[in-house]
């Protein structure tokens, strides 16, 4: 899961690794900074990852007032 | 006439830290504070509960995003939903946000250092259990610590708080970023409030202010009518 600030929220973190990038000389605009959960799920498939991890998140690992989330998932067999 | 002092629990989170000086505080102002293991999964006897400040569960995800589901705050969820008064102070702020029983999000300070220094406040509503004490416009000076503070509501919520008197305190200084300088907000009942203040640090001058105790006072009074009104 990729958590981040939502569109629209003052990110201060984002802005101060933007600037500490601008002083390096990189030419960067509107960084934002979010947070990465991998996580194992046993589930039968795909489709009821996804839908088990979209309850993960709603319920804890992002707050949907300021928060917007993406899932991504990758198959493990075994 | 003596009247009975009421009972107030004290939530005991793993990484609080302002839980002794919550329970000493309101022990002065004439109640009977106990503390409530996070691990409880029933309130004894209460006519108040207090979150204190501290960093419940090292803060990790977001600052009360673990707390609240802390196996006590199931039960401080139905001593809410029955009328019961619960103030949340700093992290206790931040837990009662998570837990959706205060509206908004304390997020981080928009400095991206941490606060720690006296504030001054100004009173916008005196007609909570928790500022009778107070009145309205009335300036506080109340000390703040905290990284994570800045109260953040989108447009269409903090309208609607702010049309129903939701805000309680707002800081007359800028201090962490906060919404139109929101420092404290009660639920759309009025038992349920949160700041971000520490009222139990200035309850003594010699702490350089006692204006925290107009705020938990008027919390210790408010559950002596309630104890009272229950007899």
């Amino acid at each position: 899961m990729l958590v981040r600030p939502k569109q629209g929220i003052l990110d201060p973190q984002g802005q101060a690794v933007e600037s500490s990038l601008r002083q390096l000389g990189f030419s960067v605009g509107d960084a934002r900074v979010g947070r990465v959960v991998d996580l194992e799920v046993d589930s039968a498939d795909a489709a009821a990852a996804r839908a088990e991890v979209e309850r993960m998140c709603e319920q804890l690992l992002a707050n949907p007032l300021i928060e917007s989330y993406e899932i991504e998932l990758m198959d493990d067999e075994g | 006439m003596s009247s009975p002092q009421p009972r107030i629990g004290v939530l005991r989170f793993p990484g609080a830290c302002d839980d002794r000086d919550a329970l000493w505080a309101l022990g002065a102002l004439d109640a009977e504070a106990v503390f409530v293991w996070h691990t409880e999964t029933k309130l004894p006897d209460l006519d108040a509960v207090v979150l204190p400040g501290g960093f419940s569960y090292g803060d990790y995800l977001r600052c009360g995003a673990i707390a609240r589901f802390a196996p006590a705050m199931a039960a401080v969820s139905e001593f809410a939903s029955d009328g019961g008064l619960v103030l949340g102070i700093c992290n206790g702020f931040q837990i009662l946000c998570e837990a959706g029983l205060l509206p908004g999000v304390l997020r981080r300070n928009e400095s991206l250092s941490f606060v720690c220094r006296d504030v001054r406040l100004v009173v916008e509503r005196a007609d909570t259990p928790f500022t009778t004490r107070c009145t309205e416009g009335n300036r506080l000076t109340i000390p703040v610590k905290h990284g994570e503070g800045c109260w953040y509501a989108d447009d269409a919520l903090y309208q609607e708080l702010v049309s129903r008197g939701q805000v309680v305190l707002r800081y007359a200084e800028p201090v962490n970023g906060s919404r139109n300088d929101v420092a404290g907000v009660v639920n759309d009942k009025g038992n349920v409030m949160g700041l971000m203040p520490h009222p139990e640090h200035a309850v003594d001058p010699l702490l350089g202010s006692a204006d925290g105790a107009l705020i938990l006072s008027s919390l210790v009074e408010s559950a002596r009518e309630r104890a009272l009104a229950a007899v």
